[in-house]
C-alpha cells in the first residue's frame, strides 16, 4: 500500500511540474540561443525559393482553415472551399503561380474588337477523373446551372456580365437563354453585356468550373463525395471525413498530368491558428493555412526561414453611418476622425503583424494599378492632428461639447485591440468619447446593415477577382456591401462608365479617378490592407505567393528530406 | 423495474418536446439567418435560398415540418455543410465524442476514486495534502490551458504523440485528448469520494466492522466503498453527459471531428437543422444517463428500491 501510495503522489507531482515546465518552455528557452535574435530585425521574407532533388513520396498536407461547406463548385463560398476546388477543378482559364491567367480548360480564345464576344476552343485532350472528354457542353452547363435559382448559389451574381445572367437569377428568364453557347463540341462562344477587362480572369473562379452535362441536376444533394464526385482538375477526390481531413490524389487524365509533381493532397480543416502551428511544429503538416497572430514576434524569431508574409488582395477599413447623425452630411467631422487615426501604429505597433498601413481603397499589389493619392498618407503626423482639430471645430465640437460615439466590431482579439487603438487617438487628438460595442458575427452584421444603432463601424473585404473593380464597385449606391450607405451619382457614374470601357490605359484613369472621389468624402477609413503569414517548410519546393493567395498543389514538389 | 423504466421513457417525452419548442423558436429569435454574410445577397438569390430550404413559410408552419419530419426519424439537411445531412453528421460525430468521453470518464472514476480513498485514509498526512493540492490544480486550470501545455510537452518538444487530429481513431491520437479531458474529472472526483469518504468512515456500520475486528482491508472495501461511492455515482451520470457534450474545447484544440464542434459552430453559423438535431439528441442522452444512473444508484444503495 505504502509504496503504491508514494507512487501515485509521485505522479502527481510530476504532472504538476512538467505543466509549469511546458508554459515557459515555449518562449523561454529557445530566445536565449544565440543568433535567433536578429532575425527580430531583419525583415520578414516575401518570397520563397526552395529547390532540390524530388522526395520519393510525393505527399503534401495543407492547414486549411474551417471546414468547407460544400465541394459543389457553384454553391461554394469561402477561402477553405476554395483551395480544394481549385485543385479538383479546372476553369477556362487558369492562373500561373504568379497569379497571371494562362490557358486552362481552354487551349486558346478571341476576343471580338468591341470585348463583347469571347469564343474559347475547349481543349481536346481534356479528361474528367473518369476518363471522359470534357466538352464545350461541360462547360455551358456549369455556367447554367451556377445561374439557375433551382442551385441556390450565392454566388451567381459574379457572371452578371454574361448576357442574361441576371435576368436567369431573378426568374424572368430561362436557363437555356444564358449568353453560353455551344458551337460544337470543343468551342464555346460567351456573350457579355459590356466589356469586361477582368472577364478571363473571372473564369477562374469556382462558380465557372465545368460540370458533366446533367450532373447534380438540382435536388441531388449527394453527389459531391468521395466515390461520385467527377473533376477535371490536377486530382479527384478520394476521401472526405468531415472535420478530420479531406484527401485528392492525382487525376491520371488530367490533360498536363506529367507536370504535376503531387500524388496525394490531405487537406486539414483547423480553424484554431495556435492548433495549426503545433501540428506543423510536429511536423504534421508541410505548410499552414495561416498563424495566430499573436505569435508573430515568436516565429519571426525562432522560424524564420520557413515563414513568408506576402500581401493579399484585401483592406481593413472602419465605415461611418452617413443615414443618421452625427456622421450624415458632416465631412468635416468623417474627415478629422479619419486624420486623427495614425495606421503607422495600428498596423506596426498595436498589430506588430506585417499589415501594411493604409489610406486608399484599392488594395496594394494589384497588377498595372496605382492608387489615387491620398492626401492624408503625404502629411506628417503632426500636420494630420492639426487638420485633424481644425476640422472637429468645425463640425461643431470641441473639448467642453465632446463628441460621443460609438465603434460596432464583431467580437475578436485584433478587432478589440484596433478599436481600443482608434478609441484612444481620438481620446488624445480630438477629445473625442468613445464607446465601444462588440457583437457576435451574425447581429454585428445584421446591426450593421439596418444602419439604425450603428455609428462607426469595422469591416473588411477580400477581393473576388485581381482587378481594382472588385474594390470599387464595393461602394456603389445599390451594392450589397456598401454599409455605410453611401451615395455619390457621381462615383456611380464612374462605375458604369469603367464597366463599359475596352481600352486598358483609359479604364485604368477612370478608376484612379472614381478612387479618388470615393476617397474625397470620407465614406470609409481604410486602416490597412491585408498581407498572409503562413509557414511553409524547407521541403516544399515552388512554392510562390500570389495576391489573391491561389495556391495549387500541382505547382508544389516534396524536396527530397 | 420495468414498470418504473417504462414511466421514466413516458415522462422524458414531453421534456424533450418542451426543449424541441424552446430550442426551435430561440434559435429563430436570434438576429442574422443562415444565409446572412457581408455582402447582402441579392434579394431574388435570397428569395431562391429561402424557398429551397422553406424559411420561407410561416414559422409555425416550419416548426409543423420539423417535427413531422423528425418524427420520421430525419433531422433535415445541414445548411452550413451543404452536402451532408444532419443525420450524417451525427452518425459520424457521436461514436467519435462517445469514445472520447467514455474512455475519459471510466479513466477518471478508476484514478478520482483511487485518489481520493487514499486520501481519506491517510486524513491530513502528507499524501492526503499532495492528492488534494493536485485535485485542486486539476480542477481550477481549464481544458484550454492543459490541453495546449501537453501538446507543446508532448508532441511538439519530445515528439512522442501526435499533436492533433483523429487519424480514423488510432490510439495514440486519442491519448492526449483522452487526458485532457479526464484530468478535471480526476480532480473532482477525487475531493468527491475523499469527502464522502471521510463521513463514512466514521459512521456506525464501520465502527461495528471495526470493533468486530475485521482487518482493515475488507473494512474499505466490503462495507466503507459502496456507501462512499453514491455522491460519485450520482455525479457520473450527468459529468459523462457534460464530457461528451462539453468536449467542444478539447475537439477544436486537437482537430477531433466530434459533434461538439457542430454544436458551437452551428449555432454561430445560423444552421438551425444541424442545432436541433445536436439538442435533441443530447437532450435525450442527457435524459438516458440520467436514468441510468437512478438504476445504479438501487443497486448500491439498498434503501432505494423500484
Amino acid at each position: 500500500m505504502n509504496r503504491i501510495q508514494h507512487l501515485l503522489v509521485l505522479c502527481c507531482t510530476l504532472l504538476l511540474v512538467t505543466a509549469c515546465g511546458g508554459e515557459s518552455g515555449g518562449s523561454n528557452s529557445t530566445s536565449s540561443e544565440a543568433g535567433k535574435a536578429g532575425n527580430l530585425n531583419r525583415p520578414v521574407k516575401t518570397t520563397m525559393v526552395n529547390t532540390g532533388e524530388r522526395h520519393s513520396e510525393q505527399y503534401l498536407r495543407r492547414g486549411n482553415g474551417s471546414e468547407i461547406q460544400t465541394l459543389d463548385p457553384h454553391k461554394a463560398e469561402g477561402v477553405p472551399s476554395s483551395n480544394v476546388h481549385r485543385d479538383l477543378y479546372e476553369g477556362l482559364t487558369l492562373e500561373a503561380r504568379d497569379g497571371s491567367i494562362i490557358p486552362g480548360g481552354a487551349e486558346s480564345w478571341e476576343i471580338s474588337d468591341d470585348g463583347l464576344i469571347y469564343t474559347f476552343k475547349i481543349r481536346k485532350n481534356g479528361k474528367w477523373s473518369d476518363g471522359t472528354p470534357v466538352t464545350a457542353h461541360d462547360f455551358a452547363y456549369g455556367l447554367q446551372r451556377s445561374v439557375n435559382p433551382a442551385t441556390g448559389s450565392k454566388y451567381s451574381q459574379i457572371l452578371a456580365p454574361i448576357k442574361n445572367a441576371e435576368e436567369i437569377i431573378a426568374g424572368t428568364m430561362p436557363v437555356e437563354s444564358l449568353g453560353a453557347e455551344v458551337i460544337d463540341d470543343y468551342t464555346l462562344k460567351i456573350t457579355l453585356n459590356g466589356p469586361t477587362p477582368y472577364f478571363l480572369g473571372l473564369l477562374n473562379h469556382a462558380s465557372t468550373y465545368p460540370m458533366p452535362a446533367g450532373f447534380a441536376a438540382d435536388g441531388d444533394e449527394n453527389m459531391f463525395r468521395a466515390g461520385k464526385l467527377i473533376s477535371n482538375g490536377a486530382f479527384k477526390l478520394t476521401e472526405w471525413v468531415v472535420q478530420s481531413h479531406l484527401d485528392v490524389e492525382r487525376n491520371p487524365y488530367y490533360w498536363d498530368n506529367e507536370n504535376n509533381a503531387i500524388d496525394k493532397v490531405r487537406f486539414f480543416p483547423i480553424e484554431d491558428q495556435s492548433t495549426e502551428l503545433k501540428r506543423y511544429r510536429a511536423g504534421e503538416l508541410d505548410m499552414t493555412n495561416e498563424i495566430p497572430f499573436e505569435q508573430f514576434k515568436w516565429i519571426k524569431e525562432n522560424l524564420y526561414d520557413e515563414f513568408i508574409v506576402a500581401p493579399y488582395l484585401g483592406i481593413y477599413y472602419y465605415g461611418f453611418n452617413l443615414t443618421k447623425p452625427p456622421f450624415q452630411d458632416n465631412l468635416a467631422l468623417r474627415r478629422s476622425l479619419s486624420l486623427a487615426i495614425d495606421r503607422d501604429i495600428i498596423a506596426n505597433k498595436v498589430l506588430g503583424t506585417g499589415h501594411i498601413p493604409f489610406y486608399a481603397w484599392v488594395p496594394k499589389g494589384v497588377l498595372n494599378y496605382t492608387n489615387a493619392i491620398q492626401p492624408e498618407e503625404a502629411l506628417a503626423k503632426s500636420e494630420r492632428e492639426a487638420q485633424a482639430k481644425e476640422l472637429y471645430q468645425q463640425a461643431g465640437y470641441s473639448k467642453d461639447n465632446p463628441l460621443e460615439v460609438e465603434i460596432r466590431y464583431n467580437t475578436s482579439e485584433n478587432h478589440k485591440k484596433i478599436a481600443v487603438a482608434v478609441a484612444a487617438m481620438w481620446s488624445q487628438v480630438l477629445g473625442v468619447k468613445t464607446t465601444l460595442v462588440n457583437e457576435e458575427w451574425k447581429v454585428f452584421l445584421e446591426n450593421r446593415k439596418q444602419k439604425q444603432v450603428t455609428q462607426v463601424f469595422r469591416a473588411g473585404w477580400i477581393g473576388d477577382y485581381a482587378d481594382p473593380f472588385s474594390f470599387l464597385e464595393l461602394m456603389h449606391s445599390n451594392h450589397g456591401i456598401n454599409d455605410p450607405g453611401y451615395k455619390n451619382p457621381v462615383y456611380d457614374d464612374f462605375l458604369a462608365q469603367i464597366s463599359v470601357e475596352a481600352d486598358a490605359g483609359k479604364r485604368r484613369q477612370l478608376m484612379q479617378q472614381a478612387e479618388a472621389e470615393l476617397l474625397k468624402d470620407y465614406p470609409v477609413m481604410p486602416i490597412y490592407s491585408y498581407v498572409i503569414p503562413r509557414m511553409v517548410k524547407p521541403h516544399v519546393g515552388g512554392y510562390e505567393p500570389n495576391i489573391l493567395d491561389h495556391v495549387l498543389s500541382k505547382n508544389l514538389y516534396i524536396i527530397k528530406h | 423495474m420495468f414498470k418504473y423504466s417504462f414511466k421514466r421513457f413516458l415522462a422524458a417525452l414531453p421534456t424533450l418536446l418542451v426543449l424541441m419548442t424552446l430550442a426551435f423558436f430561440m434559435m429563430r429569435a436570434a438576429p442574422g439567418g443562415p444565409f446572412d454574410q457581408e455582402k447582402t445577397l441579392p434579394p431574388e438569390v435570397q428569395a431562391n435560398l429561402d424557398k429551397k430550404y422553406h424559411l420561407d413559410e410561416p414559422l409555425v408552419k416550419q416548426y409543423g415540418r420539423y417535427l413531422f419530419e423528425l418524427a420520421q426519424g430525419d433531422f433535415g439537411p445541414s445548411f452550413q455543410y451543404k452536402d451532408f445531412s444532419v443525420n450524417e453528421l451525427i452518425a459520424t460525430g457521436f461514436p467519435v465524442s462517445f469514445r472520447l468521453g467514455v474512455s475519459a470518464i471510466i479513466l477518471a472514476f478508476v484514478f478520482g476514486t483511487c485518489l481520493g480513498t487514499l486520501a481519506a485514509l491517510r486524513q491530513n498526512s502528507l499524501t492526503d495534502y499532495s492528492v488534494m493540492t493536485a485535485a485542486m490544480t486539476g480542477i481550477s486550470v481549464p481544458n484550454f490551458v492543459m490541453a495546449p501545455i501537453l501538446i507543446l510537452v508532448l508532441a511538439v518538444y519530445l515528439k512522442w504523440l501526435p499533436a492533433g487530429g483523429w487519424n480514423d481513431g488510432a490510439f495514440k491520437n486519442t491519448i492526449l485528448p483522452i487526458i485532457s479531458l479526464a484530468l478535471p474529472q480526476i480532480a473532482y472526483i477525487s475531493r468527491l469520494t475523499r469527502a464522502s469518504m471521510i463521513e463514512v468512515l466514521r459512521s456506525n456500520p464501520i465502527r461495528t466492522a471495526r470493533a468486530k475486528g475485521l482487518p482493515e482491508r475488507l473494512v474499505i472495501l466490503r462495507h466503507a466503498l459502496k456507501p462512499a461511492l453514491l455522491p460519485v455515482i450520482s455525479y457520473l451520470g450527468p459529468a459523462t453527459a457534460a464530457i461528451i457534450t462539453g468536449s467542444v474545447v478539447v475537439e477544436q484544440i486537437f482537430g477531433i471531428p466530434g459533434l461538439g464542434r457542430y454544436f458551437v459552430q452551428g449555432a454561430l453559423n445560423r444552421d438551425y437543422t444541424l442545432v436541433m438535431g445536436v439538442v435533441v439528441f443530447y437532450g435525450a442522452l442527457i435524459i438516458l444517463f440520467n436514468f441510468l444512473v437512478d438504476l445504479v444508484y438501487a443497486m448500491l444503495d439498498p434503501r432505494i428500491r423500484y
